[in-house]
């Protein structure tokens, strides 16, 4: 039996180190050197991420994971095991054995073999499953649209179901250091370590749904610590060194929102609620495959400096369903610039708009959209911008002129037309350095529901 | 309520901060009161009605809103905001990232 001081409460801390591939370099580091963690969590899947390595794989059937995440775990993978942290990430991508098999590699380039267990998660992956799916009545229709898929089938280029934390949780327990998966939840990948941790049940709706909101919460990185923060954004210290958020949990399921002593940001409860409310759709219902948390029930404190505390959250039993994200092939496009300057900058570039889509007119070309926006002027806020300011005193405006078809023909010849203008089109115009646009290839998104039973999601371990 | 009465226009961005993202062709704004006080103000005023007005032109699809009470805050959805949304748009906010500040720039009655 182990003994443990007394009335001393368990204390679980999850350390947020990206929150999309791309992030921060230096944010894992910091985490894990800044102060006690126990779990480091990374994402690194978008969307269109998938979609994108699933490309990569094609041509090299040893690729299509998180690059980054291999380098990431080269500089951290010595502290993390001699400190004894533990890593959820789904850098694995659309292979995540090779992925894990590239850890594997670095581990024992550092000396480290034999002190490290890799679980590999898989199972989410249903591109060679497809048309199994389709021919037994799975139609995997568009949940925007209601198209069946069978309409873009022959264009699909991944197709992956969104697992939950369970096989993260089944990793952990069989005592991997380092949980690599494929298309796991970004909030998966902190509910499971707080599930293994504490021991909490799969149909412990409340502490499930707790646990999804601390994914939520830190999931986008220093989005919750003082970045892309609106509120007293001019007062948030030092956001050179900003700490990226730790969730320190509980067995009750609440939790506090904090991050290492002496780094910059903020975390209060307008920097946590701002994230709260991001890429939210019914409050009442946060759907993951791990259950339904209810964000209307989230009690936010300020609890100290750069500490907020989360309690009361309610939870409902999973649905019989999976979210599944089909990538397919659309067609293409292609955004050009051009930049006007004072005098009557937004008229100039106006006109160079009207004389252009004349222009593509004139051509034939066929689009499907052709999309102008003055970028000083117009761009974020629209018509709304320009209500209340003096037009003629706009110092300068960028033309920003795109096009979308599902040929490429009108979209290269379009790219064509942007350089002319220079020389035929308004006066006062320059920013060409960048040369022609290239047409570029749209791969878009379908979002679609399976039947959960579908899916049996797989955990492998892997011996450095 | 007499007519000289105390009353008066504010923007929102005086009662309210905001953040916003997308799912889709749907950009999501959650509008946070500044004082828990403000609240109700919000609640009363900035309806998914007036929301699609302010809208009027930017959005194809319908607004819905629910509301938070606990983080005094509403979750606007804006239908269609997006171009396609995704990769398929050509807008530079293709991911709605700032729709939250157009919607603050939104002008409501509030007592002085």
């Amino acid at each position: 039996m182990t003994t443990r001081p007394a009335r001393k409460e368990r204390l679980v801390r999850v350390a947020g180190g990206q929150g999309f591939w791309g992030d921060w370099l230096e944010a894992p580091y910091r985490q894990v050197t800044g102060g006690p963690i126990d779990y480091l969590m990374m994402d690194y899947l978008a969307e269109v991420t998938m979609s994108i390595l699933q490309k990569q794989k094609s041509r090299d059937p040893a690729r299509g994971y998180a690059t980054d995440f291999i380098a990431q775990m080269e500089r951290i993978l010595p502290i993390v095991v001699e400190r004894g942290i533990r890593v959820t990430a789904n850098a694995g991508g659309v292979n995540p054995r090779a992925c894990a098999q590239a850890v594997a590699e670095v581990a024992r380039r550092l000396k480290l073999a034999g002190k490290l267990t890799i679980g590999v998660v898989t199972g989410d992956d249903l591109l060679g499953r497809l048309d199994g799916l389709l021919a037994r009545g799975h139609d995997l229709k568009n949940l925007d649209t209601g198209r069946p898929l069978y309409d873009i089938r022959d264009r699909v280029l991944s197709a992956n179901a969104y697992l939950g934390a369970a096989p993260v949780v089944d990793a952990l327990q069989r005592g991997a250091h380092i949980v690599i998966t494929g298309r796991v939840t970004d909030t998966g990948l902190t509910l499971g370590p707080l599930m293994h941790a504490f021991g909490w049940a799969r149909n412990a709706w409340d502490r499930i749904a707790a646990g999804t909101v601390a994914g939520h919460i830190i999931e986008c990185g220093a989005q919750c610590s003082g970045g892309n923060c609106l509120r007293d954004w001019e007062t948030i210290p030092d956001m050179a060194d900003v700490g990226y958020p730790i969730v320190e949990a509980r067995a009750d399921g609440t939790f506090d929102i904090v991050k290492h002593p002496a780094t910059g940001g903020r975390i209060d409860v307008a920097s946590v609620t701002e994230q709260l409310v991001y890429e939210m759709g019914d409050p009442h219902a946060y759907i993951t495959p791990d259950g339904v948390a209810d964000f209307t029930t989230i009690q936010l404190k300020q609890a100290g400096k750069d500490r907020v505390r989360v309690s009361g959250i309610k939870g409902k039993p999973a649905t019989d369903k999976l979210k599944v994200s089909v990538a397919y092939f659309y067609g293409y496009k292609a955004v050009g610039t051009l930049v006007y300057a004072w005098p009557d900058a937004l008229a100039k570039a106006k006109a160079a708009d009207r004389i252009l889509r004349q222009r593509l007119a004139g051509l034939g070309l066929q689009f499907e959209a052709i999309h102008t926006e003055f970028v000083g002027a117009n761009a974020t806020h629209g018509a709304l911008a320009l209500a209340d300011i003096d037009v003629g005193a706009i110092p300068e405006v960028q033309l920003r002129i795109g096009v979308r078809a599902r040929d490429e023909k009108p979209v290269d010849r379009f790219t064509h037309e942007i350089a002319p203008l220079i020389l035929n089109g308004p006066p006062s115009v320059t920013g060409f350095a960048g040369g022609r646009p290239k047409p570029e290839e749209i791969v878009a998104y379908w979002p679609a529901l399976i039947d959960k039973k579908m899916v049996q999601p797989a955990v492998e371990l892997i011996t450095a | 309520m007499k007519k000289r009465s105390r009353t008066g226009t504010a923007r929102l961005i005086q009662l309210a901060h905001a953040r916003s993202g997308d799912k889709g062709d749907t950009a999501n704004v959650g509008l946070i009161a500044l004082k828990p006080a403000y609240y109700p103000v919000l609640v009363k005023q900035v309806t998914a009605a007036r929301v699609a007005r302010h809208f009027k032109g930017m959005i194809t699809g319908p607004v819905e809103r629910f509301e938070l009470p606990n983080l005094h805050a509403l979750n606007f959805l804006l239908h269609g905001a997006l171009d396609g949304g995704g990769t398929i748009s050509l807008k530079t906010d293709a991911q709605g990232k700032v729709f939250s500040t157009a919607l603050l720039r939104m002008e409501i009655e509030v007592d002085k």
